[in-house]
């Protein structure tokens, strides 16, 4: 293992570690500049709230899903418990602490910090149960909820009307949403980066070898349900900001198939995934809403359970192997860029094996004229027929 | 009196429940696969009653052409879209099932309009003996899934498809060495289990004459816990659990206090369950190997 002292500390920085910071910090700042230069149309703000909801859903449910392997069916549940309790916060605080950052931020507070219990609770039965019953423990968690909430009083959380919260400054929302993106974006990702993300893949790929190996399945299992549930209760929130309202019907199975669909089309595992899908999705959601009306609007539930089937069978059938070999994203990259660091000079869980010759020919072995005393120099990379 | 009335009714809606829950349960113990798309056949069902009552107004055709319809339905959607992932992750196979029930209700969506329909099949009457008073279909329904149920446990215990069932449930591997060709046992439990999910949209659509694009989400869900209460992979605990969730939901309905919370208490028992006795009642305790 050779290191490089030369290169500067600068260069040694991953950045592609960060570029989906750097690209999620920019374009917010450039859409907030467009808003408060008075450029951005109330149709496109909204538009961006939305976006910032559905990326926060998308990542929190990413970890459960492409990270611990669980497939959990009731996200929208723990949705619904942030959207009520932030809701309810906000509009009990706002004639004492007016409407401004405080009340939103404790309101944040609160519904995150309860339906990150109602994910702690959750995550206890799922230490007992594995796959499908999980899945089914959460479906019945997301539908408890809604049916709890639907059938309270009108004073405490509005029944079937749903529950009116404070209006918030449109152009300040969507920036404290982002906000909390990019924050929520560094908890994952770093997370996933560290040792306790490594165990939550190992637990994903083998629990029994995982558990074999010393990782503490059931704490790791409730951390990652807390976080999920965390951040799913801050979208919670965020939303019953963005719609000055909430109703319960809308947290039903069916949007918890939405989040579900963003993860799986950005690919199970892949945050950067996930963010695109869900932008893409969300977009696509009300941009459609305006052109297709009334039954049509389902043409595109129609078209994202098409791809759904599609996408999940080229990628698991076993048949479809040799295919995804082939064609797949990385690949492509691959053939477009080709490989430019020497194979001598780099870390040994870093080395390109592909580039590093292993077939010894006759004539190389007979024209062997180096000493011991010559430096040793790689032979280069050969090209693949 | 009306504690008679409430059982019987409950006895029928769970009688419906476990026809559902068979199609759960029997999927899940051959194919090793929880097909979200079943409450969706269910759906699939009530229209084609719906379409064919409009077309020949006799009800005896539209429940065949139901049955039919649906039983080609299974086979399509088992040999489409769940065959090709046969041996990969579970997680996978899961939400292939979850894709399929979205695309039949959209498409539903799409052909039949967002809007409720009626439909009328037949007006049974009611059943009067003595100061009891039963609607004729509860009665018809409950005879009806007894019949079913007889058939369907002879069915699996004495023919030689059965047993075959039996086996590759007990062991895929095992069962193909001794000649069972399992891809065709996994069609025919998907075709048995469509065709009881069409006669269960028949009996619900007896019972609320109104049918949506997610006319079969409720029930689906329902009969979907009730298999898992009973056991998720035993057929008599599908019909325990599905007369056992009927009962709750007409017992606690008639509870003033208690009735709007009819959904919540069906899936906190669930959860209970789950939690004691994570199997169900007669499911069987698999143990990993490594």
């Amino acid at each position: 293992m050779v290191i490089n002292n030369q290169r500067s500390r600068l260069s040694r920085i991953k950045w592609n570690h960060f570029a989906n910071y750097i690209v999620i910090a920019l374009s917010t700042t450039l859409f907030s500049i467009l808003s408060f230069s008075g450029n951005l149309k109330i149709s496109t703000i909204y538009l961006l709230e939305k976006i910032s909801i559905s990326i926060l859903l998308a990542l929190s449910l990413s970890l459960v899903v492409g990270f611990l392997g669980e497939l959990s069916l009731g996200h929208a549940g723990f949705m619904c418990v942030g959207a009520y309790l932030g809701g309810k916060t906000a509009a009990l605080l706002e004639p004492i602490l007016g409407n401004g950052i405080l009340t939103f931020i404790i309101a944040i507070a609160v519904g995150g910090a309860v339906a990150a219990v109602c994910g702690f609770v959750i995550g206890l039965p799922a230490l007992r149960l594995k796959g499908d019953y999980l899945a089914i423990v959460t479906l019945a968690f997301g539908e408890i909820v809604k049916s709890i909430f639907q059938n309270t009083s009108a004073d405490t959380f509005g029944g079937a009307l749903g529950l009116k919260t404070p209006r918030y400054n449109r152009e300040y929302l969507f920036i404290y949403a982002f906000i909390i993106v990019i924050v929520a974006l560094a908890v994952i990702q770093n997370l996933m980066r560290s040792k306790h993300g490594r165990a939550i893949t190992a637990i994903r790929d083998n629990e029994i070898a995982a558990c074999a190996t010393g990782i503490n399945v059931t704490k790791y299992k409730l951390i990652v349900f807390l976080v999920s549930s965390l951040f799913a209760g801050i979208a919670g929130v965020l939303y019953s900001y963005s719609n000055f309202q909430v109703q319960s019907a809308k947290f039903g199975y069916n949007y918890s198939i939405e989040i579900l669909v963003m993860v799986v089309l950005g690919g199970m595992g892949n945050i950067n995934g996930s963010i695109i899908a869900a932008t893409l999705i969300t977009f696509l959601n009300l941009k459609l809403a305006t052109v297709l009306t009334g039954d049509l609007a389902v043409l595109q539930n129609l078209l994202y359970s098409l791809l759904l089937i599609l996408i999940v069978i080229y990628n698991n059938a076993p048949a479809l192997s040799r295919v995804r070999g082939k064609y797949n994203l990385k690949s492509l990259i691959a053939k477009v860029k080709k490989p430019k660091v020497d194979p001598a000079i780099q870390n040994d869980d870093k080395a390109y094996w592909a580039n590093i010759p292993t077939k010894i020919e006759m004539d190389e072995i007979i024209s062997v004229d180096a000493t011991p005393q010559d430096p040793y120099k790689a032979d280069p990379p050969k090209k693949e027929k | 009196m009306d504690i008679i009335t409430t059982l019987i009714n409950g006895l029928s809606m769970g009688g419906v429940y476990a026809m559902i829950a068979l199609g759960y349960t029997m999927v899940y113990g051959i194919a090793k696969m929880l097909n979200f798309a079943h409450g969706d056949i269910i759906m699939v069902g009530g229209y084609t009653i719906l379409v064919f009552m409009n077309f020949s107004g006799m009800p005896l055709l539209a429940i065949a052409m139901a049955v039919i319809c649906c039983v080609i339905l299974g086979i399509v959607i088992e040999k489409v879209a769940y065959k090709p992932l046969r041996g990969a992750s579970p997680l996978a196979v899961l939400i292939t099932t979850i894709g399929v029930s979205y695309f039949l209700q959209s498409l539903a969506q799409i052909i039949f309009g967002s809007a409720p329909k009626m439909v009328n099949i037949v007006d049974l009457g009611l059943l009067q003996i003595g100061s009891l008073k039963i609607q004729m279909y509860t009665v018809l329904t409950l005879i009806c899934t007894i019949i079913v149920m007889t058939i369907l446990t002879l069915f699996v215990k004495y023919t030689q498809t059965g047993r075959a069932m039996i086996a590759v449930s007990e062991d895929r591997n095992a069962a193909q060495l001794m000649g069972i060709n399992v891809n065709k046992i996994i069609t025919i439990t998907f075709a048995i289990g469509s065709a009881l999910a069409a006669l269960a949209g028949l009996f619900y659509l007896l019972k609320s004459p109104s049918i949506s694009n997610t006319f079969g989400s409720s029930p689906g869900i329902k009969a979907f816990t009730a298999a898992v209460i009973g056991g998720i992979g035993s057929i008599p605990g599908a019909m325990l659990g599905g007369i056992l969730l009927g009962l709750v939901e007409n017992i606690v309905a008639k509870i003033p206090v208690l009735s709007p919370y009819v959904d919540a208490i069906e899936f906190s028992i669930l959860i209970i369950i789950l939690l004691v006795k994570p199997s169900g009642f007669l499911g069987k305790k698999r143990r990993e190997k490594v």
